[in-house]
């Protein structure tokens, strides 16, 4: 098989879709909801062909592609290759997963978006633009490419949150752009210190010029500007996973944008943080990181207790579910900080459970919503008599959420203590206490929409219906799969893992 | 000067002047004897015509080889085919807007006046891209300003525009005078005012009195012509001449006039300043251009926070554009501050992304002002359901503004970054306000977008676009998304055909 422009056409078959929907008519509201769920579809069949015919044993690099993009600084520097910019695409075993994960939720938050009420034209293009911007995070091969796709998402968003949002919609909007601006702009002056002063702003070049002695640069790189560098890295990403002290962007988003959308921001915008740590921060500086190894790991902490212990005392189901990213996003900074192979292994296992499960809770945050307008939980109670099976699915997506065994959360959960234990183990211990609070404050929201008492009577409500199966089955699905049988995501990411272990020398 | 001399000339690298001056005698005469009820519409499209043929043979003269004739006062090298490009194109996008512009104060009798004024503005600035002499590069300032200082006032029972021209007069007046002040001290110390004796001279210059009074000679020249750039401390007179004057000549003098200015301090800074030795503690020589980088480095940076956070307080649409043109004005001396070897290139291009940008967002603005008669920013609400394609198109010119990844703008910006990081001496305070500054600017910038978009309009009537502006708005979207995404073609046209500016003090 011939995987030529097997990646560009992944990461752009939205366009299609953009282009079909140009000329729908804006009254087929119908017709504009298939059209925006098949045009995910393209995306979806590629990368789960890129998926088998890895598990069937094609090498990735096939799928690789390069082109001449963009060349600075005139002819002199093209001939000793500096300052080009070239369009590249590749994948590794965790792009693969990354990109398998964006196409699954993207899909099903296009099925989920069924539940919006206006505009359908408009948004289904921005959302697919949004998709794009996402598939090429994860599959481009130099910074500068990153950077592209990486705010291609942010446009979208704004639009998106400030559109179909709720009651504070811009406000949230602007949030969101002003926060995520500044951490992109911090990422920018990393890429183009990178840039200006090797001459290349491939990653993996940049990864090898960094950890060499003597590498052929333009300009010198000291080692303090490579951990101001990291720092910087750690700040930008931070912004976008988040890291306590700059995650107040985030609550708002979750709260005010539409459901759908929150499936993909915390199921894959969030995770684009910590992708860009470890492809980045791991990658490019491995010896600085190492350095701050411990204070990533104390974050980690902070933001697990910090989140657990807020989404304990909120009254809005949104806001529990917002602190629970956060805490939960705090595995994946301990996980990292723990700095060896299970520790690893479970930040990126986070990054792919928490993905799936967030985007199974904000679904159903929009079934609930759709039926009972609110997502007040003193105003909700006792759904398990009106919607039985919606309850069941919402406390099995919280089982998963706290890390019952045999569900992803669990695997992960698991593994990132288990590395820190081996490296940290009294923060370690002081971590656990999040994970009790996990099923503390999971629990408490559950039962309070499912049973309690019902302050308003939601007497004609209906259980989950037609479209909505399909989100609901297919992420449960894949929990439980990756609860029972990790291998799925271990087996692709063995080989990154073993690479990036060996750039720390662990 | 006998007539065989004046025959020896290679007069061909003159064409375009000769057919913009021609046009002028034409269109002055033809307004004279023209009957008053013809509409002077075809005035303006003659003009085009005239500017498209001018286009047209500079692009036949790209190519040739570096000549001067009229005893090196004038000069054809590649520095000055590459900006008279942008200048032309600028100027006939500007016709098209001129052509379908239509105001009540005052201007319509005029209109014809209107057309060769702009043409005369205009060979001002063709003659300083090609000048090799202080006299000629004076004259052609002089043939920019004072036309410009008519055409500012042309609203004649305007009184926001009669003060708008007093404004430009007496500033513009100061600020030649400084100019020249500083223009007197280089002659007398030189003795000559060709440019290359000039350098000639100076570089054998040491005597520290004679460099200590070039230098401020150099303050007096910069600050005298920053008032053409709108930079800082020369920047106060933009908002109010831009508020005031018609909507093209704010166009005209946001985008062809500043260019100039950068023309002209390119011309002066690197033809005399960079050869003058200053000698350093450490016994070594820099280049007085090299000594002052820090000056010129706290301009820029006073002029990107000054443009950008004035802007924010803005609700006059024409006002917010002054601000913003002053705060691009800023970015662009980033690039003349590093002095690296991509200067020029990123000067270049960036002028280039501006010019597209910022005309297409001056069409919507003149469509929109003229369709309610008020330059206040809530007239643009809801336009994206009055008329979809002014929505998108503005919305792409406000992302190239803001420097989107994706537009022109964000390549231009890119370019300069390179250039401020690359140099031994990084200019990491410089970069880091260029980026913060930018990313305040998404805020006045999105609040147009928020304007277009999410707020509902006042009134549904839809927008007829005359062709011209159609024409102006569709070259400059399908060029700020051509040269966003396909850089090269720009880039490499630059480097094959302007060679680095290699000859431009040969």
């Amino acid at each position: 098989m011939d995987f030529n422009y097997f990646l560009t056409l992944l990461v752009f078959s939205p366009l299609l879709g953009i282009g079909l929907l140009a000329f729908m008519p804006k009254a087929n509201e119908s017709g504009i909801k298939m059209l925006g769920v098949l045009a995910t579809l393209p995306s979806l069949i590629l990368a789960l062909i890129a998926y088998f015919s890895y598990r069937g044993g094609h090498d990735l690099a096939n799928f690789s592609e390069k082109f001449r993009w963009i060349q600075f600084g005139g002819q002199g520097a093209e001939q000793s290759g500096m300052f080009s910019v070239n369009y590249e695409l590749g994948i590794d075993g965790f792009g693969l997963i990354m990109v398998v994960l964006t196409a699954v939720i993207a899909t099903l938050a296009a099925i989920a978006s069924f539940h919006i009420k206006k505009e359908w034209k408009g948004y289904y293009m921005l959302f697919l633009l949004l998709e794009i911007g996402m598939l090429g995070v994860f599959t481009s091969q130099n910074l500068i490419l990153f950077f592209l796709f990486f705010e291609i998402t942010l446009i979208p968003m704004f639009f998106l949150i400030g559109k179909w949002g709720y009651y504070e919609k811009e406000k949230a909007a602007y949030s969101f752009l002003i926060y995520n601006g500044l951490g992109s702009a911090i990422l920018l002056i990393v890429i183009m210190v990178l840039f200006s002063r090797t001459g290349t702003s491939n990653i993996e070049m940049l990864s090898v010029m960094m950890n060499t002695d003597n590498a052929p640069l333009f300009a010198p790189v000291s080692e303090s500007l490579k951990m101001g560098l990291l720092i910087a890295l750690l700040v930008a990403f931070g912004v976008k996973l988040p890291i306590f002290p700059l995650h107040s962007w985030m609550l708002r988003v979750h709260v005010e944008a539409p459901p759908s959308i929150v499936m993909i921001h915390s199921g894959i915008l969030l995770k684009i943080g910590a992708f860009g740590l470890i492809r980045f921060g791991m990658g490019i500086f491995p010896e600085q990181f190492a350095e701050l190894a411990g204070l990533l790991a104390v974050l980690g902490v902070i933001n697990l207790l910090y989140g657990a212990f807020l989404a304990f005392i909120q009254t809005d189901f949104k806001m529990v579910l917002a602190y629970s990213s956060i805490s939960h996003m705090g595995i994946v900074l301990i996980g990292l900080g723990a700095l060896n192979e299970a520790g690893i292994q479970g930040a990126i296992f986070q990054v792919v459970s928490h993905g799936l499960i967030s985007a199974l809770l904000f679904f159903l945050v929009g079934v609930l919503y759709e039926r009972t307008h609110t997502t007040t939980l003193a105003n909700l109670g006792g759904m398990a008599k009106g919607m039985p099976l919606a309850s069941g699915f919402l406390l099995a997506g919280a089982m998963a959420s706290l890390g019952l065994p045999g569900m992803s959360g669990f695997v992960s959960e698991f593994m990132a203590f288990l590395g820190l234990f081996e490296e940290m183990p009294v923060l370690a211990a002081v971590g656990t206490i999040g994970i009790i609070m996990t099923a503390v404050y999971l629990l408490r929201a559950v039962l309070a929409i499912t049973y309690g008492n019902a302050e308003r009577e939601f007497a004609g409500v209906t259980d989950i219906r037609s479209f909505e199966w399909a989100p609901v089955l297919v992420l449960i699905g894949l929990i439980v799969l990756i609860g029972v049988y990790p291998a799925v995501l271990s087996e692709p990411l063995q080989a990154t893992l073993e690479t990036i272990l060996m750039g720390i020398g662990g | 000067m006998d007539l065989d001399t004046l025959l020896s000339f290679d007069w061909g690298t003159m064409t375009p002047e000769f057919i913009i001056l021609g046009m002028i005698a034409i269109l002055s005469v033809a307004d004279l004897f023209m009957p008053k009820q013809v509409d002077r519409k075809v005035l303006g499209w003659a003009g085009f015509a005239g500017v498209v043929l001018a286009l047209i043979s500079l692009v036949s003269l790209i190519g040739t080889e570096t000549t001067s004739i009229l005893y090196d006062t004038f000069r054809l090298d590649s520095f000055a085919i590459a900006f008279k490009l942008i200048l032309l194109l600028g100027a006939a996008l500007v016709m098209l807007l001129a052509i379908d512009y239509r105001t009540k104060d005052g201007l319509e009798e005029y209109k014809g006046e209107f057309f060769y004024l702009f043409l005369t503005a205009l060979l001002g600035t063709m003659f300083m891209a090609s000048s090799g002499d202080l006299i000629t590069l004076f004259v052609g300032l002089e043939l920019l300003s004072i036309p410009s200082y008519v055409l500012a006032g042309m609203r004649k029972r305007n009184l926001k525009s009669n003060e708008s021209a007093m404004k430009y007069v007496l500033n513009g007046g100061i600020s030649t005078a400084i100019t020249l002040f500083g223009m007197s001290y280089v002659f007398g110390i030189a003795g000559t005012t060709n440019l290359r004796e000039i350098a000639q001279v100076f570089g054998g210059l040491s005597d520290p009195q004679h460099i200590y009074i070039l230098g401020l000679a150099f303050f007096m020249i910069f600050v005298g012509l920053s008032f053409k750039l709108a930079s800082a401390p020369f920047h106060m007179w933009a908002p109010d001449v831009y508020e005031g004057a018609p909507t093209p000549v704010t166009a005209f003098l946001s985008v062809v006039s500043k260019t100039a200015g950068f023309v002209i301090i390119l011309r002066i800074l690197l033809s005399i300043f960079g050869y003058i030795p200053v000698p350093q503690e450490d016994g070594q020589q820099i280049p007085l251009l090299f000594a002052v980088q820090d000056y010129i480095a706290f301009l820029a940076g006073a002029t990107m926070i000054i443009g950008n956070v004035i802007a924010l307080r803005q609700r006059n649409i024409k006002r917010m554009f002054a601000y913003s043109s002053i705060a691009h004005a800023g970015y662009i001396l980033v690039a003349l501050t590093a002095m690296s070897f991509v200067t020029f290139d990123a000067i270049w291009f960036y002028m280039l992304a501006y010019l597209l940008m910022n005309l297409g967002a001056f069409a919507v603005i003149q469509v929109i002002t003229m369709k309610t008669g008020s330059e206040d920013i809530s007239h643009f609400a809801g336009l994206y359901r009055r008329s979809p394609l002014l929505a998108v198109g503005m919305g792409i010119f406000i992302l190239s503004l803001a420097g989107i990844p994706g537009t022109a703008g964000f390549i231009g910006k890119l370019n300069i970054f390179m250039g401020a990081l690359m140099v031994d001496q990084a200019h990491y305070v410089l970069v880091s306000i260029m980026i913060a500054t930018t990313v305040v600017s998404y805020f006045y910038y999105f609040g147009i977008m928020t304007q277009m978009f999410f707020r509902p309009a006042a009134s549904d009537e839809k927008i007829h676009l005359p062709i011209g502006t159609l024409v102006v708005i569709l070259v400059t979207v399908i060029g700020t998304i051509l040269f966003g995404v396909m850089p090269n073609l720009a880039i490499d046209f630059m480097h094959s055909n302007f060679n680095q500016f290699v000859d431009f003090m040969r």
